[in-house]
């Protein structure tokens, strides 16, 4: 029977790794989930598409995604060896409403979202805060920093997004491994928090 | 003569999804998430004979170690929904071993959470 090696070997799970653990990352279209991702993850992020039903049809927010059906939604994954025993995926998705299904397929078993928020268009994150809320998945604002945006006082953007008090705010640079890896960890402390 | 091993996975793009699947759709009790980790079975190559394409492809995919159900079907390039469909024949045919994911946060997840926390904090400071 044919034997040839599909992938390399780097591509594959270890071994020894007994589970896998999941979180979001997510918010609008450009604010930088894919690039996040990309710089997290140890292997080529991957994409999967999935085929719309007619009620998806007619979606007309892609913004530049030129030459695409708007009939197929796309989640960006990538993956990160924990330890031994344990890998983590990072999920990415944009806040499409009408594509509940892969709502429900990411949100399942997550422990939590990161949700990149861009602090020019802030009320572009509006659907994505409400669907993930919805799925009640606990989440944590990552405020990408793009080159030359202004510093905007946490106070108001807490009030302009309507966060809780207790939801945690971080700036990152999602092109940087140790920033974006940082907002990472702010958001597993308040996960630790919720549980303790 | 085409040799059946010989055929690419892309293949599927040119067949409608329900036609991969035998027209089925995902059974109730969905049991691949999106992070259950999957790998062939010891003995699945001297049972491969019989298989679809697509079964057999899953299978080469899967020989070289675990993966995740997302990862196949973004190597694949089938849409999740249609893998996982492969995924449970095989599985019911005893043709993959499975590593479920972790459950989700709750009060049994301190150390889980802790594991994610010290391995980014080893990895990236």
């Amino acid at each position: 029977m044919d034997s040839r090696p599909v992938l390399d070997d780097g591509a594959y799970v270890r071994s020894a790794v007994q589970t896998a653990a999941k979180i979001l990352v997510v918010g609008h279209f450009a604010v930088g989930k894919t690039t996040f991702i990309g710089t997290m993850s140890e292997i080529p992020p991957l994409r999967t598409e999935e085929t719309m039903t007619q009620a998806a049809a007619g979606v007309d927010d892609l913004g530049d995604v030129r030459g695409k059906t708007t009939t197929t939604v796309a989640m960006d994954f990538g993956r990160l060896t924990i330890n031994d025993r344990l890998v983590l995926y990072l999920f990415g998705t944009p806040g499409q409403q009408r594509f509940v299904q892969v709502w429900e397929d990411m949100s399942r078993g997550a422990l939590g979202a990161l949700i990149l928020v861009d602090p020019e268009r802030l009320e572009e994150s509006f659907p994505v805060m409400d669907l993930v809320e919805q799925y009640g998945l606990p989440y944590a604002i990552a405020v990408n920093r793009f080159d030359g945006t202004p510093d905007r006082p946490d106070e108001e953007l807490r009030e302009a997004l309507d966060l809780l008090p207790e939801t945690p705010v971080v700036t990152c640079d999602a092109r940087d491994p140790k920033s974006s890896a940082h907002s990472l960890m702010v958001l597993i402390r308040y996960l630790q928090t919720r549980i303790s | 003569m085409i040799d059946p091993g010989e055929q690419e996975p892309e293949a599927a793009e040119l067949v409608r999804p329900y036609v991969i699947t035998d027209g089925r759709v995902l059974p109730e009790d969905d049991r691949f998430s999106l992070i259950t980790l999957v790998t062939a079975s010891a003995d699945h190559e001297q049972r491969m004979a019989r298989l679809s394409p697509e079964k057999r492809a899953v299978l080469e995919l899967c020989g070289g170690g675990y993966l995740s159900v997302a990862e196949i079907a973004g190597h694949m390039r089938l849409p999740v929904g249609v893998v996982k469909i492969l995924l449970s024949d095989l599985a019911d045919g005893g043709y993959l071993v499975t590593r479920a994911p972790a459950p989700r946060a709750t009060l049994v997840d301190r150390q889980l959470l802790q594991e994610v926390l010290d391995g980014l904090q080893a990895r990236f400071g």
